[in-house]
């Protein structure tokens, strides 16, 4: 009878390991989709596109199956509203990646030269928060006085990430383009990677407040 | 017969009311909090309770005894009925009370009505341990919180497997604090009927002997049990979402420190083995579960830095050391004076 409990509580618990697996592995994908596009590599980049696409599904539906099991088993009634929250939240990353590429594919925007590094930088700091925020929220599952580190870091490679915007904007406005919409286009963009950093953020608050409500 | 029963009925609403309340305090969290099934916490609860009543509860009782021996059931009736009401209505007025605190007032207002000698010397244990059993029950709990912090920290148990041991952990702890409460309050709800017990003893299938205090155990622990399926589960909603607000492992912190004292305080074997080894030990004294899971969770504040000590509560719990048995003394000498000169029954 234990040994049924026990299985069910570790199925979920692959189950949870899965799905953040996912999300930071979304969070590469996207990073390589970016870079294959700066460097104009369409063949790699539409396999990235594919690939985060599946993705992305496969995350919304693991997500589901964790939070019928959740509920179904009635497991962890004490913290099942926070990992469900936190559950959702990082959806909302993998969303954001997605959405972005989707976008690129089909918005097809011109990167000039002099902002390429800028755009790659700002999609490398998008990913380590993604990648940050990822270890926090294991941490959280494992070892819980870890988390504050990693969100730390979050909040350090989102500030980066808004340092590189705010410079990458400034260097596309005061550029000789001449056509004010491509400016708005690029800046679009800019914006877009950014909000990847954002969503880590937003996701490393709560999981600080999470963490201290699972302190002894 | 039926007189018999209508007699033991005082003690026998005494140990539905302890089941109704204490209950709460070993599987309150728990099931407040939905770790475990109301259902499961019952039947665990009753069958220790019932075992430990049976099993252990003979020392308690006997320190009661010593306080002042109740020879007749009219006399027993009117002391466990006086004790009972005190209960109730501190209840009512919203005082923390505890059935051992009543059952002591009311036997004191029986040597008062009878002219018996009280016992200085067992009073004076009794009314310490009131006083040391939450002490240490904090200073237990204070330890094993520290303890299960540095287990938790140096295991790095994934949460969800710690969903079921936490889950594990809390029936044990309940099972050892059910035991420990049906051994250490069955006095309060039976001992004051053992020296005017109109049971014999009875060998069940040759196996094993019951005595006749064992059977009014058994009677008691039954009453106790009935309390824990009729009403038990509304006291076990509030204290486990509105007073203490514990989470599951700090309740197992609480519920596991309470249990060991009030385990302490009513083991016979442990006390002969302190005392074959020459070390000193603990007094078999019935002591409240209410407090001794109030002063673990004192532990268990002063654990973390002292945060949220609800003073006002402690200073409650001391008026009641005081109160209570003194309302139960004066309802218990009244009572018996009605049973006496009005009824005409031997008290």
């Amino acid at each position: 009878m234990a040994k049924i409990f026990m299985n069910r509580n570790k199925q979920l618990e692959e189950y949870i390991n899965e799905y953040l697996d996912l999300v930071s592995r979304t969070g590469l994908i996207f990073y390589e989709a970016i870079k294959s596009y700066i460097d104009e590599d369409e063949e790699r980049f539409d396999e990235k596109f594919i690939t985060i696409t599946k993705m992305e599904s496969e995350a919304d539906e693991k997500r589901r199956s964790i939070k019928h099991k959740l509920y179904t088993y009635m497991l962890i009634p004490e913290s099942r509203g926070d990992v469900l929250g936190l559950l959702e939240n990082m959806d909302g990353i993998v969303d954001c990646c997605e959405k972005t590429v989707e976008r690129f594919s089909i918005e097809c925007p011109e990167i000039p030269e002099f902002v390429q590094h800028q755009f790659i930088d700002l999609a490398k700091f998008s990913r380590k928060t993604v990648e940050e925020v990822v270890k926090a929220s294991r941490s959280f599952f494992k070892e819980i006085d870890l988390v504050e580190d990693f969100i730390n870091k979050v909040h350090f490679y989102e500030h980066e990430a808004d340092d590189v915007e705010e410079k990458l904007k400034r260097t596309v406005f005061q550029s000789k383009i001449k056509k004010f919409s491509r400016k708005v286009h690029l800046r679009y963009f800019a914006e877009k990677i950014s909000m990847i950093s954002d969503e880590a953020e937003e996701v490393a608050e709560r999981l600080s407040v999470y963490a201290i409500k699972r302190e002894m | 017969m039926f007189k018999i029963l209508f007699l033991l009925s005082s003690g026998l609403f005494l140990g539905w009311s302890l089941g109704a309340n204490d209950a709460a305090n070993i599987f309150g969290t728990a099931v407040g909090t939905k770790m475990l099934d109301f259902k499961v916490a019952a039947i665990i609860c009753s069958i220790f309770i019932i075992l430990g009543a049976v099993v252990s509860g003979a020392g308690a009782s006997h320190t009661l005894g010593k306080l002042g021996t109740v020879t007749n059931l009219g006399g027993a009736f009117v002391v466990a009925l006086a004790a009972a009401i005190t209960v109730l209505w501190m209840t009512k007025i919203g005082l923390p009370v505890s059935t051992s605190q009543a059952i002591v007032g009311a036997i004191i207002g029986w040597n008062f009505f009878t002219n018996n000698p009280t016992g200085v010397e067992s009073l004076t244990k009794i009314v310490g341990t009131w006083i040391f059993s939450p002490i240490l029950s904090a200073i237990f709990s204070f330890i094993l919180f520290f303890i299960v912090k540095w287990f938790l920290g140096k295991t790095k148990i994934h949460l969800l497997r710690m969903d079921f041991y936490t889950r594990v952990g809390l029936l044990i702890v309940g099972a050892f604090g059910s035991y420990s409460l049906g051994a250490n309050n069955i006095a309060n709800v039976m001992g004051v009927f053992t020296k005017a017990s109109p049971f014999s003893g009875v060998n069940i299938l040759n196996l094993f002997h019951l005595s006749s205090t064992q059977i009014l155990f058994l009677l008691g622990g039954l009453a106790i049990a009935v309390g824990v399926f009729t009403y038990s589960k509304k006291v076990m909603m509030t204290v486990g979402s509105n007073i203490f607000k514990l989470s599951p492992i700090t309740a197992f912190v609480a519920v596991a420190s309470s249990s060991l004292v009030l385990f302490l305080f009513a083991s016979e074997g442990l006390k002969n083995l302190l005392v074959s080894h020459g070390l000193p030990s603990f007094p078999l004294v019935p002591v409240s579960s209410s407090q001794s899971i109030v002063g673990a969770v004192i532990g268990i504040s002063l654990a973390k830095g002292g945060r949220n000590i609800n003073f006002k509560l402690l200073g409650k719990i001391s008026l009641g050391w005081i109160t209570t048995p003194i309302a139960a003394a004066i309802l218990s000498y009244i009572s018996l004076f009605f049973m006496q000169n009005v009824f005409m029954l031997k008290v």
